[in-house]
């Protein structure tokens, strides 16, 4: 009874919170509001049981996404300045999010009510996997595929955001807030490795950990802080490339252990080994994602004039 | 344990109102407190009812993120503000 | 509560008053959201007394569970307290700025 209770109550709350971001007046309420409504999300999969979801929700939903849109308002300029939004400029988004919507309901109907052979053949398998979370065992073995094109979208997405990164602002920050964030940096390196850690058995993983370590990054950012962080450094660029890389790397030497026995796959680690790579990849993605995620947000012009190098990786992001 | 959850939401509930009401930006800017303390306990009390102790480190991640938000986002519109103050002067 | 039949009779009342006692403060807190007269009082109420709330509900849960999570648990109110301090300065010297401006 009360279950039922909370869950209608939580629904109401998430509508209400969505339909006021849509329709709010200034786009500055309206990302506060949106920010507010995925931690609310957040709780929604704390609610479900899925504490894979809510962790991930939790930082990238509200913490980095926010932070996004902050950035995406601060080059808006002009459009940014109005102080209202008038109800047309409302209604297109709100039209927009009508037909995703009916979208998105055609395909849960779709969806059969019974979860089918997948969860059983899964926990089936677990155990040559080499991790003993059946969530981590499907992101980074069975369906590892889907999490090698996840980093490349990251990276695609990097090397377009850089090519229209705003020039540097000179801007001071408050002692309080640089001092803080700098008390609060060893606080999430630490709980960032224990997610990561923890990915292998519990709730965690590459891309929760990746992504409170960019929250964390983004925040020194702002504060002027961590000045080597910016694409011009070489072994910022190494690590963020390095993600993709061990995971070709890795998949390419399973590929080779295999060609020696029998039929190789694509993709399958050997069962003895699957720990140590799964790890490995871990680690590197997770560098990785943290500091593609820092940069999304927080990237800037460098101050010299267009160089050679971001006309190359111009050419890579049309590839 | 489920009833004191639903309490928690109500009083969320009584808080997101004065967020999604507002008028000034502090009173919308109060949503990332509000969850930072409402929203953990929410979480602590879900681990306890739904015996799920992975939502401990969600309560964690959750308490840590809202620490570290004010500094970021009170940085960022500091910054929109100053591009605005800029613009204004310009127009004048 | 299910859980009666793991705690003595003592610590159940005990826990269930310390819950009871957070859930007061948190809508002691989600009142003064409501009704408080301008922004830095709200700020003051949603900063303040949700800390004490989470105290108490935290210090009420920690009867059901092991000590590692008592632990966890004891650190999250620690950092609740302390961000909640620091971002309700951070906010409100923001704010106050933004009102002298104009």
């Amino acid at each position: 009874m009360s279950l039922l209770l909370f869950d209608t109550l939580l629904c109401g709350l998430l509508l209400a919170l969505a339909l006021a971001s849509v329709l709010s007046r200034q786009l500055s309420h309206a990302v506060i509001l949106y920010i507010a409504f995925g931690l609310l999300m957040a709780m929604a999969w704390a609610r479900l049981a899925a504490p894979d979801l809510a962790l991930a929700e939790a930082a990238i939903g509200a913490g980095l996404t926010g932070a996004l849109c902050f950035t995406a308002l601060a080059r808006q300029g002009q459009l940014a300045l109005s102080p209202v939004v008038s109800w047309q400029q409302r209604c297109w988004p709100a039209l927009f999010v009508l037909v995703t919507l009916s979208g998105l309901l055609l395909a849960l109907l779709q969806i059969p009510a019974s979860p089918g052979p997948l969860p059983a053949l899964v926990l089936q398998e677990l155990a040559g996997s080499g991790v003993s979370h059946p969530v981590t065992a499907v992101l980074l073995n069975f369906r590892s595929w889907d999490t090698l094109l996840e980093l490349l979208v990251l990276l695609l997405a990097l090397l377009g955001t850089l090519q229209v990164a705003p020039a540097p602002v000179r801007q001071n920050s408050w002692a309080l807030s640089r001092s803080w964030s700098q008390l609060l940096a060893p606080l999430i390196i630490l709980l960032a490795g224990y997610v990561l850690w923890a990915g292998a058995s519990q709730p965690g993983g590459a891309f929760q950990a990746g992504a409170l370590l960019a929250a964390g990054a983004v925040v020194l950012k702002l504060n002027k802080q961590l000045n080597w962080l910016a694409w011009r450094n070489i072994w910022v660029r190494f690590f963020a490339v390095a993600g993709l890389g061990v995971f070709v790397i890795a998949a390419l030497a399973a590929w080779l252990l295999q060609g020696l026995a029998a039929e190789p796959v694509w993709l399958r680690w050997p069962p003895q080994l699957a720990k140590y790579i799964i790890l490995l990849i871990e680690t590197f993605a997770t560098l990785a994602i943290a500091i593609t995620l820092t940069l999304l947000v927080v990237a800037e012009q460098p101050d010299t004039p267009l160089s050679l190098e971001t006309q190359d990786s111009a050419g890579g992001s049309d590839d | 344990m489920m009833m004191l959850a639903v309490a928690l939401l109500l009083t969320m509930l009584l808080g997101l109102w004065r967020v999604v009401k507002g008028p000034a930006l502090l009173d919308r800017l109060l949503a990332v407190q509000l969850f930072g303390s409402t929203g953990v306990a929410l979480c602590l009390v879900l681990a306890q009812a739904l015996n799920q102790p992975a939502l401990r480190d969600v309560a964690l991640v959750l308490a840590l993120l809202a620490a570290a938000a004010p500094a970021a986002l009170v940085q960022r519109l500091k910054h929109n503000h100053a591009l605005k103050a800029d613009s204004s002067e310009e127009q004048s | 509560m299910s859980d009666i039949g793991e705690l003595s009779l003592f610590s159940f009342v005990l826990s269930s008053g310390l819950l009871f006692i957070g859930l007061l403060f948190f809508i002691a807190g989600s009142i003064g959201m409501l009704r408080f007269p301008d922004s830095f009082s709200r700020l003051h109420a949603v900063t303040k007394a949700d800390s004490l709330g989470l105290g108490s509900v935290i210090a009420g849960l920690m009867f059901y569970s092991s000590w590692w999570q008592n632990l966890l648990m004891l650190l999250i109110w620690l950092l609740v307290m302390a961000s909640g301090t620091v971002s309700c300065q951070l906010l409100a010297r923001f704010c106050k700025a933004k009102q002298d401006q104009a």
